[in-house]
């Protein structure tokens, strides 16, 4: 039941922010800072995320396999591989990178 | 209205308007791609110990990769249901920014807006942002949605019911999709001067509150870095001519 509402509110919740950013009108598009800002702030959200999921383990910072994944994953997009390619290259290190 | 943003402006791409075709391509690309990854939602989920029932709904209802993944670790982890639904909400308040960039890329009627609002996520923002005008905008947005939405939610069932065949997901690499498919989202972002200091910041900071905020806040936290590299890049962009308002 706790599961449950757990879900129920996480999907209401994220459903209302994703309407919100949608439905705000186009004057407020039309400031330059809040054009500017809306264009950087996916850039430090992704940049934050690729960090957190890469050095993150609960609350702690690690170092393991999946910095070898993502540092192979980055130089599979130097190389300007596809991106299915860079994803299958991240997992593949990763988990041979474990195997040894 | 402009229809296009700055950033794409200001790309120098060696095509300048892409046919159709690569339109869809790229956009099939992204969406089979993440769309496979929804397994690894799956076995992640099953492993923390939620139903086939719940994590399907997960997909279905929630639609937003790191928001699923932070609520399954929250819940694992044994947080109350509303902290670890705060957790996830937060990591989904980035997407009411996406929508806010995408609203005048794409021009959406009304009637159309809170169905094409559940698929406002960081891939169908990524394929439309990255096209020169709002028909192939529209175009890979809607192929983008429609191919992530099916795949991501039948691997997410194929997840769950694999999930004891497969043993341990980590020894299969599955938790470096996750970020793999973070970081190729933002490589074409990372243009300009400006935007590199607002990932790298986004880092430094993600990285610092990470052992010391609840989890969910320290992506918050890291978004600040936005504002702050354009407040310390200047005020030129905050004195805007009076005469240009509305």
């Amino acid at each position: 039941m706790i599961t449950w509402i757990a879900i129920g509110v996480t999907a209401v919740g994220c459903y209302l922010v994703k309407l919100l950013g949608l439905s705000v009108p186009a004057g407020v598009l039309e400031r330059p800072l809040v054009r500017r800002l809306a264009a950087l702030l996916p850039v430090a959200l992704l940049a934050a995320l690729t960090a957190q999921q890469t050095f993150g383990d609960g609350p702690h910072l690690v170092l393991d396999a999946r910095a070898a994944g993502l540092g192979a994953a980055a130089l599979a997009l130097v190389l300007r591989a596809p991106f299915l390619v860079v994803v299958a290259v991240a997992v593949a290190v990763t988990a041979g990178v474990r195997a040894l | 209205m402009r229809d296009v943003p700055e950033q794409i402006e200001t790309r120098t791409d060696p095509v300048a308007l892409p046919a159709d075709p690569a339109v869809v391509r790229d956009a099939l690309g992204v969406g089979v791609a993440v769309g496979l990854s929804g397994f690894a939602f799956g076995v992640t989920s099953a492993g923390a110990g939620l139903g086939l029932l719940q994590t399907c709904a997960l997909s279905l209802l929630v639609f937003t990769g790191a928001s699923q993944f932070a609520l399954v670790g929250a819940l694992a982890a044994g947080g109350n249901p509303f902290t670890a639904a705060a957790g996830a909400f937060f990591l989904g308040v980035r997407n009411a920014f996406y929508g806010l960039r995408l609203s005048g890329l794409l021009g959406l009627p009304r009637a159309v807006r809170p169905l094409a609002a559940h698929w406002v996520i960081d891939e169908t923002s990524a394929v439309a942002l990255a096209q020169p005008d709002r028909r192939t905008a529209r175009l890979g947005f809607t192929v983008t949605g429609l191919t992530l939405y099916v795949l991501w939610n039948l691997t997410t069932l194929l997840g769950v019911l694999g999930a004891s065949a497969l043993g341990d997901t980590d020894a299969w690499g599955l938790d470096a999709a996750g970020p793999a498919v973070f970081l190729a989202l933002l490589a074409p972002m990372l243009s300009g001067t400006v935007e590199r200091a607002v990932a790298a910041l986004g880092v430094l900071l993600v990285l610092l509150s990470q052992p010391v905020l609840p989890a969910g806040v320290p992506v918050l936290v890291a978004a600040l870095a936005a504002p702050v590299v354009l407040t310390v890049r200047g005020r030129v962009s905050r004195t805007t001519e009076p005469g240009e308002r509305r």
